[in-house]
This record gives C-alpha cells, sequence and structure tokens, in this order.
C-alpha cells in the first residue's frame, strides 16, 4: 500500500490511464483545431471531438447536439444560470435554488440580484434534502428557472430530481441541475429527469481538469441561453473560444468507462464506504451528517464531537480528506453546508468528508479505521470538551468567552 | 498549507496534557474560547504560595493543531516563571516561536488569553484583585 492515501474523491479524481492514452495523441500530433474546416488537421480534431460528444451523450442520455463543452463545472453553472436570465427576460425573473448549493450557483444567483433579479433560496431538512413541496410552493407567476444540485460535493446527499424534474415541467418552469459530483457515479438520464439544463465536469470521473460539459435541451422544450463568452460562435452560438480537443477526449472516454463501469463500482464503493462508516461509528458520539439513505454511493461526512476537523485532519496525515472546519478562514466560519443541515457550529467543525473512488482499495480503508481512530481518541483525551462530556457538563451552560 | 515543524513537534509530543484539581486554591485556571468558534483552550498553573513560582503546568485544547501547539509551548514556558514573568509572555513570542503564520495568529491570542485567564483565577482565589485592563494584542 502507498502512503499517503487519497480520499478526497469530491474535490477531483485520478485521472484514469485508459483516458490518458487516448488523449496523449492530441497533445503532439493531432493538434488541429476542430474549427478549421478547411484541412485534414481540422477534420481530425472534429472527428474526435464529435466522437466524444457522442460518448459524453450516451452517458447521460441526451443527444450528442445537447452537449456545450465548457471549461467545468463552474463555467458551465454560471452559463446556465446567468444565460438563462438573459434569454428568458421576457418570461419573468424569479429564480429558485438552494442554500447547500455549491458557490458557483448561489455566487452566480447573487450576481444576477444585483442586475435585478429575485432568488428564493430555499431552506433544506436536517438530512440534508429539499422537498418537492418546498419547490412547489415557491413557484411563482414570474418563475423562470428552478436550479438544484444532484448530488451534494460535502454530504453526498441525491436530491429529489426526478420529480422536481416532473413539477418544473408540469408548471413550464425551466429545470437547471449542477450533476458535478454524481455524472459517472450513478444513473443519470435527462429525460426521465425532465432536466432542461444539467452541469457537469470530467474531472470528477478520472477524466482531465479544465474541460466540462453544459447539457441543453433541444426539445420539449428547446432551452436556449446566452452566450457568456463571445466570439467565434462556438457551440452552436452558446459558448465561444477553441475547443479544448484533447480535454474533450479525454472526457469522452471518462464518461465511456464510467458507463460500463458505473453499476458494478458503485456497488464496490458503498460497500466500501460501508465498511469505513460503521468502523468509525463505533467511536462514542460520532454522527453521520446528511440522509444515509438517499446518497452517493461513494460519499461518507462524519462529525467526531469533541474534536475540531482540522486538528484532527493533522493527526490522519497519509490521509487525504477534507473538513468542515475553516479554521484557516479568515471568518473562522464553518461550513455553510453543514450549518444549513441545523448542526451546532461546533459538530460542524468536528466533521470530515470521506470521498472514495475508482482507485480506492479495501487495504487503504482498514488503514484509514485504524488511523481516524487513533487520532479521534488522541486528541480527545486532550480535549478539554471531551472531559467535561465525560463529567457530565452540558456545554451549552457554559458562559464560553467571546473570541 | 504546511505546518512548521515546531508545531508538528508540539503536535506530535504535546508538552503537559493533563488536569490539575480545579478547586485547590493555589490552582488557577484559565478556559477560553467557544467549541462553536472551534478553539477552546484550558490552561491550568499550580503556584507555590510562599514562592509565587508556577511549580506545574497542564493544558486541554479543542482546536487545530497551532492552537495545540501554542497551549503546548505555553506551558513549558510557564513552568519555573514566577506570575509577574508569566504575564510578560506575549502573544507575538508564541507566533515567533512557532513561526505562525497570520491566520493563525489567533491561536497565540488564545494562548495568552488563557495565562492571563489562569492567572486572575489564582488572583481571585488568593483574595487578590483580577488584573484590569487586558493589555492589547498585536
Amino acid at each position: 500500500m502507498k502512503l499517503p492515501i487519497y480520499l478526497d474523491n469530491n474535490a477531483t479524481t485520478q485521472l484514469d490511464h485508459r483516458v490518458f492514452e487516448v488523449m496523449t495523441p492530441f497533445f503532439l500530433e493531432n493538434y488541429g483545431n476542430a474549427a478549421s474546416k478547411s484541412h485534414a488537421f481540422g477534420w481530425k480534431a472534429e472527428e474526435a471531438v464529435d466522437y466524444a460528444r457522442e460518448q459524453i451523450a450516451t452517458l447521460i442520455g441526451a443527444n450528442e447536439k445537447e452537449i456545450i463543452f465548457t471549461s467545468g463545472a463552474t463555467e458551465s453553472n454560471n452559463l446556465a444560470i446567468k444565460g438563462v436570465y438573459e434569454m428568458y427576460a421576457a418570461k419573468g425573473n424569479h429564480f429558485i435554488t438552494v442554500s447547500t448549493e455549491h458557490k458557483a450557483v448561489l455566487d452566480a444567483c447573487k450576481h444576477l440580484e444585483k442586475l435585478g433579479a429575485e432568488i428564493t433560496y430555499l431552506q433544506v431538512g436536517g438530512d440534508g434534502l429539499i422537498k418537492v413541496e418546498q419547490i412547489e410552493e415557491a413557484i411563482k407567476s414570474n418563475t423562470v428557472l428552478v436550479s438544484v444540485m444532484y448530488g451534494n460535493n460535502e454530504l453526498g446527499v441525491i436530491q429529489p430530481i426526478r420529480e422536481i424534474g416532473k413539477l418544473c415541467n408540469s408548471k413550464g418552469v425551466l429545470f437547471h441541475t449542477d450533476a458535478t459530483q454524481t455524472v459517472g457515479k450513478i444513473h443519470v438520464d435527462v429525460l426521465a429527469d425532465n432536466i432542461d439544463l444539467m452541469s457537469f465536469t470530467a474531472h470528477k470521473m478520472y477524466g482531465p481538469k479544465g474541460v466540462g460539459a453544459l447539457y441543453v435541451r433541444r426539445k420539449n422544450p428547446r432551452v436556449k441561453v446566452t452566450a457568456q463568452m463571445d466570439g467565434g460562435g462556438h457551440e452552436r452560438g452558446m459558448r465561444s473560444g477553441t475547443l479544448n480537443v484533447t480535454g474533450i477526449v479525454g472526457f469522452g472516454k471518462a464518461c465511456e468507462l464510467a458507463r460500463l463501469e458505473m453499476e458494478s463500482e458503485a456497488k464496490r464503493l458503498s460497500q466500501l464506504r460501508d465498511k469505513l462508516e460503521n468502523a468509525l461509528l463505533k467511536l462514542e458520539e460520532s454522527y453521520v451528517n446528511g440522509s444515509s439513505e438517499h446518497r452517493l454511493p461513494h460519499t461518507t461526512n462524519i462529525s467526531f464531537k469533541y474534536v475540531e476537523g482540522e486538528g484532527l485532519m493533522m493527526g490522519i496525515k497519509d490521509i487525504a480528506v477534507s473538513s468542515g472546519s475553516a479554521c484557516t478562514s479568515a471568518s473562522l466560519e464553518p461550513s455553510y453546508v453543514l450549518k444549513n443541515l441545523g448542526l451546532d457550529d461546533e459538530l460542524a467543525h468536528s466533521s470530515l468528508r470521506f470521498g472514495l473512488g475508482r482507485f480506492t482499495t479495501e487495504e487503504e480503508i482498514d488503514y484509514t479505521i485504524d488511523c481516524v481512530t487513533e487520532a479521534v481518541n488522541k486528541l480527545r483525551d486532550m480535549s478539554p470538551l471531551w472531559e467535561m462530556f465525560k463529567e457530565g457538563i452540558d456545554l451549552k451552560s457554559v458562559q464560553w468567552s467571546e473570541h | 498549507m504546511a505546518y512548521s515543524d515546531k508545531v508538528v513537534d508540539h503536535y506530535t509530543n504535546p508538552r503537559n496534557i493533563g488536569t490539575l484539581d480545579k478547586s485547590s486554591k493555589t490552582v488557577g485556571t484559565g478556559l477560553v474560547g467557544a467549541p462553536e468558534c472551534g478553539d477552546v483552550m484550558r490552561l491550568q498553573i499550580q503556584v507555590n504560595d510562599v514562592t509565587g513560582m508556577i511549580e506545574d503546568a497542564k493544558f486541554k485544547t479543542f482546536g487545530c493543531g497551532s492552537a495545540i501547539a501554542s497551549s503546548s509551548l505555553a506551558t513549558e514556558w510557564l513552568k519555573g516563571k514566577t506570575i509577574d514573568q508569566a504575564l510578560e509572555i506575549d502573544n507575538m513570542d508564541i507566533v515567533e516561536e512557532l513561526a505562525l503564520p497570520p491566520v493563525k495568529i489567533h491561536c497565540s491570542v488564545l494562548a495568552e488569553d488563557a495565562i492571563r485567564s489562569a492567572i486572575n483565577d489564582y488572583r481571585i482565589k488568593q483574595g487578590l484583585e483580577p488584573l484590569v485592563a487586558e493589555k492589547s494584542h498585536h
């Protein structure tokens, strides 16, 4: 087993060798511009892009013409939200989204608020999930778009996308989903889910960084977004800029591999994840954050009460994970996603996110279990809060000093 | 962000973890920070009431590596000092010794607060006036 162990696959994933292999000729030999229509270099590039477009579309049940290439999911989210706002200005200016969305969605919405949009931010329940009824109640005559993320990056919880899609369809409201963490991990079908716009990216599914896509529905209804990047009119006029051919080729291959291996891989990962989770939950006062029922197979987010997340990460330095604690940020604010579940700040500070991936082995999980258990016990031995808890002191009754 | 060797050393081999009898008249206890801020330090001193010398110091800390290292270092420095000498420990000394980056300066501030708070607790137990105005931090 090689150290350090990578369990931060919700941040990014390792490029699959099979993906790397198909990409290499496009760095040195096939360097043509896919928009060059007059020579073989361009044709070759265009052919490769078309093939990748098909591989990507097939994974999500779309038509290849519905794939708009971008630089990644952040750009896709921006294009979807700002692009719909501009394109459908005559129809209305009200958007609905959720407080636990990724910053790329929330900050794009905040930007639109300054331009005169009205945004409703719905609150999730303690399990991290939104209810379809909340969306139904929030839809008004001037609502243009509902944007709800598919699987949450911090918790892994999966929102009721199919029900939301059905509702939006029946109300004539466009539906965008940020499926960055979801595509390639579980089966996503844009038709069955009634999705109109969907953001996703290659590097979360063992593809390269710097390339993503926005799915834009072409039929029932035909959806259009105003370009946020002007220029040569690439991607049906919705996103100008020379295509990242090498990246796109890798993205296509990554999607194909995901499609072929997803089912068995999801099963393997959820078993490993459950093993890890069950072992860590044996520690006293440890809790899973978010729904355990509706979630991605490879993610778990656990709070170890009375232990601070960043301190804990230092104790497991051979394991790469992330924490809901934000001790390093100037604001000292812990994760807004965890806070939105109604978690005490203290529990949010005590959380670790484990993101398993294609290259995670059982041996690594066993090592992680031992390592985290040992570190939690060690830090609790030096935690004044743990001592107070053990003495039966209610921490809420303590007058804490201002900080 | 990489931690300095000294922070790693204090985190891995913390000095003086433990608990002194907080009901003792010669023990001063300082509990500072708050769980919701992600940092709580408890620092205790055992004072010889004849010589005024700090004979023992213990800590427990809930927090990041820098917070643990700051309090561990503080206990090391406190032992063998008089109360007056202890009051001279400045948070910037801790910053310098541990090479704390700017985002971690609050950890050193907390450690200095913990020292003052422990000394105050001791003074009150001894029937002395608590220290007045907090000196300003850097």
